[in-house]
């Protein structure tokens, strides 16, 4: 029983995330399992976010620039140089990665809003960049020959295949998170979070462990990267790095409650929920970003901590279970 | 040699944009300066200047530039209205949540400018001549804006160091609880310094909609011109500001003389990472 | 006070997340209607009892840019297909051979002018909502990224408002083009060009962007081909609004013609600038901005630029036409379109409205053609497609490498001129057994 109570933080989330797999399966809908890949997705990335947001609490505003970066380096390998979507998803992990740690030994340094500006910074300039790069397509991007699926047994099936590796992302995700959340380096972020030159003087070396949070932070929106420009069949620069899918993210970590693990997927699942009701709604439709803007004025002004924050604060005995 | 008649050419014009472009970013840099709040309602703001000017001069047929007297005074009071509602409740909390709180109201200009004025580009047909100098044709309309510029700078600088309301606003920028010992009211002056922010901002999207046709999404290419020229010239100082302003503005009449223009935006960005990092007070500010 | 605003704000999250599963389990509604579904086996019992017509609702499926950067083109292009849909709904639909009488139902929803949605939404419009035929996006971006879906799931699409070239290399089989491709875009231009002036120096400015990018592509090679000389090639981002520098290089190339731009905002703001400061280019043809009537707003700066557009109320095509090349005649004449259009909307029609149109012309030609709604026998038709419309020629190429491709339709040129009123007026100058005005040329006088 106790063990139960001690797991049931990675547990919940991890329900979660398989009815959302299970969901499509067993009703059999297409177009139930796009949904599902939208708010799978979102769960993935904001759940990485998280790592940087909520548990070190630096506000990346340009994090969508791993998803763009490395899905282009993953999509370019799969679909110029003929290797396996797997390989390529690595790869797109990787370079992600890569991509982190050489900025964040330079960015990181910089705190609160100087942070979040450099980080918009680095997502115009590389979205600047690649459309100035060739071997990436320039400002045409690159398209998957549609003979590329069959690889994977055709367009339907490839597709399908796309919906649960993004949920194994999700899973990795989520796992990724719980664990740096339970151990001693998590310890040692949230003591950044707290108070970065306290946390200093305590022994915790801010500059490497603000450092690989950012790196692991990175890693599986790469990933995802590929994943999802493999699905779409092509890419573009500006599809690549929007800017404000960024903020969507910073929005959903904080809706469902920044530093826990069950937070952003909360989050991700209500925020994608809402915006597909909004947009597919005959209501909505004409003023639906009016609609979603208020709603997200509304939660930042009267709930700052998340759902699972409030929560956590209403309800004290849940402290234990949501972590 | 040819770089040189093309810099020649390209420079005085650049100079003229940079005026207006440090206007805008004077608006964002106020209001960081005094609040620590980086405002992303900033761009949708400029684009409603811009349909000030719009709706002024073409639905009224008043001059743009008396219709300055219009925008303004609107754009501060639409500054103090989003202030109450949006940020005053989140003016202690972490970055996140002024950020999310100003991105919230983007949200809702954008999706309410949409629903009123579709996306499509509106174009103000005002000319007020040109001058032609050697190589260089300067138009009327963008001196004009430049001058209007420096005088709304001018006015800004002489309202913070020479009125009482302005030396409050220093005060609280300073530093705010000494400022409210001091018996100054400092949510009075917070609403008044953002809506000074969004005046600027508006000035400026008025004052570009007489030379470039613009859409409800245009102002968002400004607000991150606004981000690398409140960096270049050191974030909360206004007078700074103005002198990214006119960086920018060459920057961007220079770049293209010696590469295709599609790099301005990689050169442009990557001067702004590295600004921060190097000077994170700005080319001009002091060192930390 | 404060905890009754807690509980209240606590509630809206649960009814957004109460909404979502809504969202989610919304799908039983199509199942309940099933005048669709079993509608298709219908014809059997039809037989049966010739007295009963079977009215068979035909479904057709689309995302449109309801907000975001596309909204203006993609309303005009929504507008268009919904006018034919109306027309032949209330001429009571189309009566197949076997007597079952097709009607037609649109179903939408707004794409936000980004791809981040596109393949849920078109996803959802095959399997939710039942559609049996799919109409493109608008822009080629989002196209390219709806078509993925059509294809595997076997739907056909009909593409319209997306003329990059690049979709239909991609080993489609079920993806139809209607725009002429983007890599002849400016070809008719070229040739007119070459009757105009065949020293002109050309300097080629385009937006750095998928479409004009592939424009280009087809430009200058074609330019080449036909013997100009190229003095300048520039790309600008897309948000580029001082073309001041570009302009300069433009005087210091010495080029005589302009031609590139991009999409409307940046093409405007390029025609106005070119025009403030009187750099004495003889030819402006610049792509998208000149054929949308909102070009006009730009007053004087608008005066002699040209542009390539995919059909003009003008210039429409003809039956007779049709006849002189033996090809068959489909649909109504322009002004019929153009006129019941003005009624609808109370605005002249421009290409991408007569886009949307010929979209919906497209597929009642070939269910007719295949006196069957089904997928197979429509495409069927469609590859074996030679038609001439209002809105031109549509042939589409069936080879393996292009499939779908645009082979049958050309674009006229237009040009801004003045009537006798002094007002700005859009003419055609090219091709010339359509031109309705010669060319101004030069603009200035070098």
């Amino acid at each position: 029983m106790r063990n139960l109570q001690k797991y049931i933080g990675i547990i919940l989330p991890l329900l979660v995330v398989a009815a959302l797999m299970l969901y499509p399966t067993i009703t059999g809908k297409a177009a139930a399992r796009e949904t599902a890949f939208t708010i799978l997705k979102a769960i993935a990335l904001a759940s990485s976010l998280n790592i940087l947001l909520g548990y070190t609490g630096y506000v990346s505003f340009g994090h969508i620039v791993f998803f763009g970066f490395g899905g282009y380096v993953g999509f370019y390998l799969l679909s110029s140089q003929g290797m396996s979507l797997w390989v390529s998803i690595l790869a797109g992990g990787f370079s992600s990665g890569l991509l982190a740690f050489l900025l964040g030994k330079a960015i990181l340094r910089l705190r609160g809003a100087y942070f979040a500006l450099a980080t918009i910074g680095v997502n115009e300039a590389m979205r600047a960049f690649i459309n100035n790069f060739d071997l990436f397509g320039g400002p045409t991007g690159i398209t998957l020959n549609f003979k590329a699926y069959l690889a994977y047994g055709g367009a339907a099936k490839a597709l399908e295949m796309a919906f649960y590796v993004v949920g194994g992302l999700a899973i990795l995700a989520i796992l990724m998170s719980y664990i740096i959340r339970t151990s001693k380096f998590g310890l040692g972020l949230l003591a950044i979070r707290e108070n970065e030159d306290a946390a200093e003087v305590m022994g915790v070396f801010a500059p490497d462990a603000k450092t690989w949070a950012y790196v692991l932070s990175a890693i599986i929106p790469g990933m995802i990267g590929v994943l999802f420009f493999f699905k779409n069949g092509n890419v573009e620069p500006h599809d690549a790095f929007p800017l404000h899918a960024s903020i969507e993210l910073l929005v959903m970590v904080m809706l469902g409650g920044q530093g826990t693990v069950l937070g952003p997927i909360l989050g991700a699942f209500a925020y994608q929920g809402m915006r597909g009701y909004l947009v597919t709604s005959d209501f909505f439709k004409d003023i639906q970003l009016s609609v979603s803007g208020a709603l997200l004025l509304i939660i930042v002004l009267f709930i700052p901590a998340g759902a699972v924050g409030w929560l956590r604060q209403r309800f004290p005995i849940l402290r234990r279970v949501l972590a | 040699m040819q770089q040189i008649s093309l810099l020649l050419a390209s420079l005085p014009d650049g100079i003229l944009l940079g005026f207006v472009y440090g206007v805008a970013a004077m608006g964002l840099t106020l209001i960081w300066g005094v609040m620590n709040v980086i405002n992303l309602s900033h761009g949708p703001i400029i684009s409603l200047g811009m349909f000030g000017t719009y709706l002024i001069f073409i639905k009224l047929g008043i001059n743009p530039y008396l219709g300055l007297f219009i925008v303004a005074p609107v754009g501060l009071l639409l500054g103090i209205l989003i202030y109450t509602v949006a940020v005053h409740r989140v003016i202690n909390a972490p970055h996140l949540s002024s950020l999310l709180a100003t991105f919230s109201v983007n949200m809702i200009i954008i999706g309410l400018g949409t629903a009123f004025f579709t996306t499509s580009p509106f174009n103000v047909d005002f000319n007020m001549g040109s001058v032609t100098l050697g190589s260089t044709t300067l138009l009327g309309t963008r001196l004009i804006a430049a001058l209007a510029a420096v005088i709304v700078t001018g006015g800004l600088y002489l309202f913070l160091y020479r009125t009482r309301p302005g030396k409050n606003i220093r005060a609280v920028a300073n530093n705010r609880a000494a400022a409210e010992l001091m018996g100054i009211p400092s949510s009075r002056i917070l609403a008044l310094s953002f809506g000074l922010g969004t005046m600027l901002a508006a000035i400026s999207g008025a004052l570009i909609a007489t030379f470039f046709p613009f859409s409800i999404l245009s102002g968002g290419g400004y607000e991150l011109k606004s981000f690398v020229i409140g960096v270049l010239g050191g974030l909360g100082n206004p007078i700074g500001a103005l002198v990214g302003g006119l960086v920018l503005g060459i920057l961007e009449a220079i770049i293209p003389a010696f590469l295709e223009t599609s790099w301005v935006p990689v050169i442009e960005f990557g001067l702004f990472i590295l600004v921060l990092l190097v000077r994170p007070n700005g080319l001009f500010g002091a060192k930390q | 006070m404060k905890r009754t605003l807690f509980n209240l704000f606590a509630l809206l999250i649960v009814l957004s997340l109460a909404l979502t599963a809504c969202g989610g389990k919304a799908t039983p509604a199509p199942t309940e209607a099933p005048v669709v579904v079993p509608a298709t086996e219908a014809p059997v019992p039809a037989t049966e009892a010739p007295v009963v017509v079977v009215e068979k609702t035909i479904t057709i499926g689309f995302t449109a840019s309801q907000t975001g950067a596309q909204e203006v083109s993609s309303k005009r292009q929504v507008n268009g297909f919904n006018l034919w849909m109306n027309q032949v709904n209330e001429a009571g639909g189309l009566t197949l051979s076997d007597g079952t009488v097709v009607k037609f139902a649109a179903q939408s929803y707004d794409d936000e002018s980004t791809k981040e949605r596109v393949q849920e939404l078109y996803t959802r419009l095959i399997t939710e909502d039942n559609a049996d035929f799919l109409i493109s996006p608008y822009s080629s971006g989002l196209t390219a990224a709806a078509a993925v879906i059509a294809e595997q799931n076997g739907k056909l699409m009909i593409t319209t408002g997306a003329a990059d070239d690049d979709t239909y290399k991609q080993g489609y089989t079920g993806v139809f083009q209607l725009y002429t491709p983007g890599s002849l875009y400016f070809t008719s231009t070229v040739d007119m060009l070459k009757t105009l002036d065949p020293a002109a120096k050309i300097a080629i400015v385009n937006e750095s962007d998928k479409f004009s990018t592939a424009v280009v592509g087809g430009l200058k090679p074609y330019a080449e081909a036909a013997g100009f000389e190229i003095v300048l090639e520039e790309a600008y981002a897309s948000d580029t609004a001082d073309f001041g520098p570009i302009i300069n290089k433009i005087v210091d190339s010495g080029a005589t013609v302009v031609l590139g731009g991009g999409h409307y905002p940046d093409g405007s703001t390029f025609a106005r600038q070119l025009y403030e400061r009187k750099v004495g280019i003889q030819f402006i043809g610049i792509l998208v901005a000149p054929p949308d009537s909102k070009f006009s707003e730009l007053g004087d700066a608008a005066l002699g630029v040209t542009g390539p557009s995919q059909w003009e109320g003008k210039a429409t095509h003809t039956e007779e036409e049709a006849n002189a090349l033996g090809i068959e005649w489909f649909g109504p004449s322009g002004a019929e379109f153009s006129a019941a259009f003005e009624a609808a909307y109370g605005d002249k029609p421009t290409y991408h409205a007569a886009g949307g149109y010929a979209a919906g012309l497209l597929l009642e030609k070939a269910i007719r053609n295949a006196d069957s709604v089904d997928s197979e026998a429509v495409k069927a038709a469609l590859d074996a497609m030679n038609l001439f419309t209002f809105y031109g020629g549509i042939k589409f190429d069936t080879s393996a490498e292009a499939h779908g491709l645009q082979i049958g339709h050309s674009m006229v040129v237009i040009q801004w001129q003045k009537n006798d009123a002094g007002e700005l007026v859009r003419e055609v100058i090219w091709p010339a057994d359509v031109a309705t005005k010669p060319a101004i040329f030069p603009i200035v006088v070098p």
